[in-house]
C-alpha cells in the first residue's frame, strides 16, 4: 500500500485517504459545451509517468492535497496544498 | 511397522511426549515435535493423498512446506498440510481425494485406461454443448480435489497487527539470522519470518556443529532484540514495503496477518530444491535429498529400505551419509557429474520398486533420491519489481535488482561456505539497517513538527557488498522419459509438449492452459522445470523463455485471515438504551442502531396522525455551517436559492454531484447572519461534509466557512401529530403560535428547561411537526420530558418504519431509495427547485441537458388498482403485455391512514400523467394494474395538516 504524505499528518497508508486522482479545471458551467464538461467529468490522461493527482485525507486531517507521483515506480515529490506552492511543504519518503 | 529411528541429535521429537491420532480411522501414536507425515512414515505409512486428476498414489516428495501431494483433511479443517502441521493428539486425520479408500481408489483406474484429461482438458472438453454444462458439473463435481467443508464448523478466530518494524527480514536461514542480528545491532527494530517451524534453515538438517551455529545465531539474534515470528510466511511485498505477513502460530488465534511497514526488506528466503522430472517420478518412495534429510535427522524417519540417490551435488553426497546413518542401504549412487542419468522407475501401486538407469541397469529399491539442484523463490522480489534472471552455469534463475529499500542475500544470491553466507547477511543486515535509519529520519521529518526533528539526515548507504560465488552445477531438469512437472495439478512434461505444439510456447500461456504452476504450492517446485520442459519442446534455452511472475501471495492465506475480526463500529443515539428497553426492534440503518418499531408500526402511524408521536432521528447529518460565505456555499450546492433566505426560516433543498445525478437532501436553516445548520441524509452525513470540504478547499478557497459536524452533538426529536403544538408548549418558553412561529421556520430556545435547543417546523410524516435539536448530554432527558408530559394527549414514540410509511403516504422521495446512480434531479419532479437563473450550482449543465432533452424518468407516485396488493419495491413496471421495462416501483407500503397500497415508482415520461395506468410485474409474476395519481401525495396533498 503506498504511503502517501498528508502535508499536515504527514505519511499516511492510502486507506486513511480518499484517491481523488487527476484534476481537471472546471469549466464555465454556462457556456461550457457538453464535450467540455463531460472531459472535465470523464476523461482523464492516465498516464505512464509523472503525475499530478489529488488526495484527501479523510480520515485525519481532512485537507485536499496534491502530490506528485510516478504512476510507474511509486515514486513521489513534493506534496502540495492547494494554494500553495510546490515545495512549500516538507518531503517525501519515497 | 514401526520406521522410527532411535533417538539422535538434531530431532525436533520429544519423546517423553507420545501423542495418540487417528489415520482414517486406525490409531496410531507419534511424538510431540512430529509433523502428520513424519507421525504416518514413522508407523509405516507412505501413501498420504491421492493425486489430483488421475488420483495416483503419493507420499512425501519434500517433506515441508511445499510437499505437494500431502493435503489431508484434520477433523473438519479440509487441505492441511500434512508434511508442514505438527501433529497433536487426539487429530483425526483423513486421507483427502480418495474413493473409497487410500489405498484402493477406484478413480486411479482412469489414469490406467487412458490418459483422457489431457492439457486443456477442461477448456476444450466442456466449451460444448453449453446446455449439458449441469451434466458436466455433476461429474467433476465427483473428481474434484480437496476436502469437505463441514458448514455447521464454529467461526475460528482470527486477528490482525499493525506493525512498523525498521527491518523485515524473510527468511530465518544462516543469512537471514546474520541480516537480522546485524540490523537490530544497527540500531534498527528487525522482525524476522521463518515459515518454517524453527529458525536454522538448512543447517537444522546439518551436522552437530551446523546445529551449534543455529543456536549461536538464535541467542545473538534474541540478545539484540529481534522478534523471531516462526511458522510465519512473508506472503507478499507491496508499494513502499507494506510487507503482509501470515503467522500461522499466535496463541488463541487460528492465524494472524501482520501488516508491516517495514522501512527495508530483507529477502533471504534460500533455495528450494528442484524434483526430477522422468517416468515414474510422482511414485511414493520418489523423493528430493532435502525430504529424505528432514525426515531422518529432524524427525528420527527411517524413509526406506534400500534406495537409490542420483545426485549432483552435496546435498545428495550429504543425504546419501544421512541414509547409511539411518540403516537404510544404498543400492546405488548415480554420480549425475559423471554423467550417469536415471531413465524411469516401475513400481507397485504403492511404491517405487525398480530404478532404470542410462547404462541399461535395473537396480531394485523402495526409495529413490534426487538431488539436482535449486529454485530460487524470488517471489518477494519480483513483487518489488526484480525480473529474475537464469544462470545456465549454476543452473538456476538469479535476482536481478530490487528497488533500494529491497535486498536480498544468502543463497538466493549465490553460493558458500556458512562463513560466507553469515558475512554476505551480515553486511546486508548492515546495509538494510543504515537505508531504514534515512527512511526514518526522513518519516520523522515529515510527520514531526520541524522543532522537534533536528539531527541532520544519516548519509545514504552505497550497496557495496561482495557478490557471493556462484557455484557451476549441471543443468538437470528432466531425463530421457516424459514424468510429472506439477505434483499438485498433475501435469507432465508430455502435457506441456502437447501444448507447446499446439501453440501455448509462451511460459504464460502454457501456464494457464495446462495450469501447471497454479496448484497450492504455486509454482515453487514447478515453475523451473516447466520453464526447462518447456524450452525443451520448443529447441530454446530456459533463458530465453524466462519465467513467469510471481504474484502475492507468496503461500496461501485463508480467508479468515484476510477478514481478521468482525471490527463494524456501529453508531448508537444517545436515547438507544431507552429505545431497547422499551421493546424497540433494532435495525441497522447505515452505521446507525435505530428503532423499526416498538411492536406495531402501524398502529404508530395511527397515533402519529391522530395524537402525537415522537421520533429519535438523531442519526440525520448536521452541519453547523459560520462564515461570511455560507449563503454562497449553500447557493452553490443546492440546485435552488438560498442568497435572501431570512433568518429565523428553514428551506429545503436538493444537491447534485457534477453529473447531475442527486446526491442528497435536506433542510438547512438560518439562525443569525452568518450561522446556519445544515441537515442531510442520515447515510449522506460524512459524504457531504467531505463534499463541502473539497468544494471550499479546491474549488473557493477564497470564501469563509467554518464547517463543524454535530450530528452527534445534537439528539434530534421529531413531534409529529395535530397534538404536537399542544406538546412542545409545556416544555418550552418558544412561542408556538401558527402566526409567531409558521411553517418552514426556526427558533431557538430553552427547552425542558435546556438552554440552546433549536426547534423548526418541517413536514416530513405531513403533519404539523416540530424538530427539535438539543445538546446530546440532555437528549435522553428531553425525550422522557416529552412522553410524561405528553401522557394524556396520547404521546407515544415511533419508529423508522413508520416513519418511512407516512412519508410515502405523503409522497417524498428518500435520495438512494426512489433515485439511484442514475437518476438527475429531473426524475424528482421538483423543477421549480432548479433554478438556472443561478450562475453556478454543481451539476448545472447536466441538469439543464437532462430537462432540455426531457429523455429521463420520472418519479409518480401510483396505487396497485387491487388496493389489497402491495408490490415489491424493485418490481417491473412493463409497456402493457410486453416485456420492455419502462419503471419500476420503488417505494411500496401498505397505508394504515388510507387503508390500501400505496407506491412510488420510476417510470418513463410517456408514463407520468396522472390516470395512466401501469402493468407491474410481481416477484411471483403476476401482472397487476396500478394508476398513477396526480401529486406525489397519496394523504393530504395540499399540506392542510402540517400548515395548521
Ligand atoms: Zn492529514
Amino acid at each position: 500500500m503506498l504511503l502517501v504524505p498528508c502535508p499536515n499528518c504527514g505519511p499516511r497508508n492510502a486507506a486513511d485517504l480518499s484517491y481523488n486522482g487527476e484534476s481537471r479545471p472546471r469549466p464555465d458551467p454556462q457556456t461550457c459545451s457538453p464535450e467540455e464538461w463531460r472531459t472535465y467529468l470523464y476523461l482523464r490522461d492516465n498516464p505512464s509517468g509523472w503525475l499530478v493527482e489529488s488526495w484527501y485525507c479523510s480520515s485525519g486531517c481532512r485537507k485536499h492535497f496534491t502530490i506528485e507521483r510516478h504512476t510507474l515506480t511509486g515514486e513521489l515529490r513534493t506534496p502540495i496544498l492547494p494554494g500553495s506552492k510546490p515545495g512549500a511543504t516538507k518531503g517525501s519518503t519515497k | 511397522m514401526n520406521h522410527r529411528l532411535p533417538p539422535a541429535d538434531g530431532e525436533v521429537l520429544d519423546r517423553t511426549k507420545a501423542l495418540t491420532f487417528t489415520w482414517n480411522g486406525k490409531k496410531l501414536e507419534g511424538f510431540e515435535g512430529d509433523t502428520i507425515t513424519s507421525a504416518l512414515m514413522a508407523n509405516g505409512h507412505h501413501i498420504i493423498g491421492r493425486s489430483m486428476k488421475y488420483h495416483r498414489p503419493r507420499g512425501v516428495l519434500t517433506a515441508d512446506f511445499w510437499d505437494p501431494n500431502t493435503t489431508v483433511q484434520v477433523g473438519d479443517e479440509p487441505n492441511v498440510r500434512a508434511s508442514h502441521r505438527k501433529l497433536e493428539a487426539g487429530m483425526q486425520v483423513v486421507a483427502q481425494n480418495v474413493w473409497p479408500s487410500l489405498s484402493f481408489d477406484i478413480k486411479a483406474a482412469n489414469g490406467l485406461v487412458g490418459r483422457f484429461l489431457t492439457a486443456g482438458f477442461y477448456y476444450k472438453t466442456f466449451m460444448k454443448p453449453a446446455a449439458l454444462w449441469p451434466r458436466y458439473e455433476h461429474v467433476l463435481a465427483k473428481f474434484a480435489p480437496g476436502g469437505e467443508v463441514d458448514l455447521d464448523t464454529p467461526h475460528g478466530r482470527y486477528d490482525k497487527r499493525f506493525a512498523h518494524p525498521d527491518v523485515v527480514v524473510a527468511g530465518g536461514g544462516p543469512a537471514g539470522l546474520s541480516a537480522a542480528i546485524a540490523a537490530a545491532e544497527a540500531g534498527s527494530s528487525v522482525m524476522l519470518v521463518e515459515h518454517e517451524h524453527h529458525v536454522g534453515g538448512h543447517l537444522l538438517w546439518g551436522t552437530e556443529e551446523d546445529r551449534a551455529r543455529v543456536a549461536d545465531l538464535t541467542a545473538a539474534a534474541l540478545a539484540a532484540g529481534v522478534e523471531i515470528l516462526t511458522n510465519s510466511t512473508v506472503t507478499g511485498r507491496y508499494e513502499d514495503n507494506w510487507i503482509a505477513i501470515l503467522q500461522r502460530n499466535h496463541p488463541g488465534v487460528v492465524e494472524r496477518l501482520i501488516k508491516a511497514r517495514a522501512k527495508t526488506l530483507v529477502v533471504a528466503a534460500g533455495t528450494i530444491e528442484r524434483p526430477y522430472v522422468f517416468e515414474g517420478n510422482d511414485l511414493p518412495g520418489v523423493m528430493t535429498s532435502g525430504a529424505v534429510r528432514r525426515l531422518i535427522t529432524m524427525y528420527g524417519v527411517k524413509p526406506g529400505k534400500q534406495a537409490v540417490v542420483f545426485s549432483a551435488n552435496e546435498s545428495g553426497e550429504a543425504a546419501i551419509d544421512d541414509l547409511r546413518r539411518a540403516g537404510v542401504s544404498i543400492a546405488r549412487v548415480v554420480d549425475a557429474l559423471t554423467g550417469e542419468r536415471i531413465v524411469s522407475t516401475k513400481g507397485s501401486k504403492k511404491r517405487v520398486k525398480e530404478v532404470l538407469l542410462e547404462d541399461g541397469a535395473k537396480i531394485k529399491c523402495d526409495l529413490v533420491v534426487t538431488a539436482v539442484g535449486w529454485t530460487t523463490p524470488t517471489s518477494l522480489l519480483n513483487m518489488a519489481g526484480d525480473r529474475p534472471v537464469y544462470d545456465a552455469d549454476a543452473a538456476r534463475f538469479f535476482p536481478s535488482g530490487a528497488p533500494d529499500n529491497v535486498l536480498a542475500t544468502g543463497g538466493m544470491v549465490g553460493d558458500g561456505s556458512l562463513d560466507d553466507l553469515i558475512e554476505h547477511g551480515r553486511v546486508t543486515g548492515e546495509l538494510a539497517a543504515g537505508r531504514a535509519a534515512v527512511v526514518r529520519h526522513r518519516l520523522q521529518v515529515a510527520t514531526a513538527r520541524a522543532e522537534t526533528v533536528d539531527e541532520a539526515e544519516p548519509g545514504y548507504l552505497a550497496d557495496e557488498r561482495t557478490p557471493l560465488d556462484r557455484w557451476p552445477h549441471p543443468e538437470l531438469f528432466r531425463a530421457s522419459t516424459h514424468g510429472i512437472v506439477d505434483y499438485s495439478e498433475d501435469v507432465s512434461s508430455k502435457d506441456l509438449y502437447s501444448a507447446a505444439a499446439e501453440g501455448f510456447d509462451s511460459v504464460e500461456l502454457i501456464k494457464r492452459f495446462t495450469t501447471a504452476t497454479m496448484g497450492p504450492s504455486q509454482g515453487k517446485l514447478e515453475t523451473v522445470n516447466t520453464v526447462a520442459v518447456l524450452a525443451q519442446a520448443r529447441g530454446d534455452s530456459i533463458g530465453d523463455v524466462g519465467t513467469t511472475v510471481w504474484r502475492p501471495p507468496y503461500a496461501p492465506i485463508s480467508l479468515g485471515a484476510l477478514a481478521g475480526r468482525i471490527n463494524e463500529p456501529t453508531r448508537l443515539s444517545v436515547i438507544q438504551p431507552w429505545h431497547e428497553a422499551n421493546g424497540a426492534t433494532p435495525i441497522l440503518a447505515g452505521q446507525w442502531v435505530r428503532p423499526d418499531h416498538y411492536g406495531d408500526p402501524l398502529s404508530e402511524v395511527r397515533n402519529t396522525r391522530e395524537n402525537v408521536g415522537i421520533i429519535d432521528v438523531t442519526p440525520l447529518g448536521k452541519l453547523d455551517l459560520q462564515g461570511p460565505d455560507v449563503a454562497n456555499l449553500l447557493s452553490l450546492l443546492y440546485t435552488n436559492k438560498w442568497m435572501q433566505l431570512p433568518i429565523g426560516s428553514v428551506r429545503y433543498g436538493i444537491m447534485c454531484a457534477e453529473d447531475g445525478v442527486v446526491l442528497d437532501d435536506g433542510v438547512t436553516a438560518r439562525l443569525d447572519e452568518e450561522h446556519y445548520l445544515m441537515t442531510t441524509t442520515s447515510s449522506g452525513a460524512a459524504r457531504i461534509w467531505s463534499w463541502i470540504e473539497m468544494w471550499l478547499q479546491t474549488e473557493r478557497p477564497e470564501w469563509q466557512v467554518h464547517v463543524t459536524p454535530v450530528t452527534t452533538g445534537l439528539t434530534s426529536i421529531n413531534i409529529a401529530g395535530p397534538k404536537s403544538r399542544a406538546l412542545l408548549g409545556r416544555l418550552t418558553d418558544i412561542d408556538l403560535d401558527n402566526e409567531a412561529f409558521p411553517y418552514m421556520r426556526v427558533r431557538q430556545g430553552l427547552i425542558a428547561g435546556i438552554e440552546q435547543c433549536i426547534a423548526w417546523r418541517i413536514g416530513f410524516t405531513g403533519e404539523l411537526s416540530y424538530e427539535i435539536h438539543v445538546p446530546s448530554g440532555h437528549g435522553l432527558a428531553v425525550w422522557e420530558r416529552l412522553l410524561a408530559e405528553g401522557a394524556d394527549l396520547g404521546v407515544k414514540p415511533f419508529g423508522l418504519e413508520a416513519q418511512r410509511i407516512m412519508r410515502l403516504e405523503k409522497g417524498h422521495f428518500i435520495v438512494g431509495q426512489d433515485t439511484d446512480g442514475l437518476s438527475k434531479a429531473p426524475v424528482t419532479g421538483l423543477d421549480p427547485l432548479l433554478k438556472f437563473d443561478k450562475d453556478d450550482w454543481a451539476g448545472l449543465p447536466e441538469v439543464r441537458w437532462s430537462l432540455e432533452s426531457g429523455d429521463h424518468p420520472v418519479i409518480v407516485a401510483c396505487q396497485p388498482d387491487d388496493r389489497s396488493i402491495v408490490p415489491e419495491e424493485a418490481a417491473q413496471i412493463l409497456r402493457s403485455g410486453t416485456t420492455e421495462i419502462v419503471g419500476r416501483i420503488t417505494s411500496s407500503r401498505m397505508s394504515p391512514t388510507l387503508e390500501r397500497s400505496i407506491c412510488l415508482a420510476q417510470v418513463s415520461k410517456e408514463f407520468a400523467d396522472a390516470g395512466t395506468s401501469l402493468e407491474v410485474l410481481l416477484v411471483d409474476g403476476r401482472r397487476i394494474t396500478a394508476t398513477v395519481i396526480e401529486h406525489h401525495a397519496h394523504f393530504d396533498p395540499e399540506g392542510e395538516r402540517l400548515r395548521g
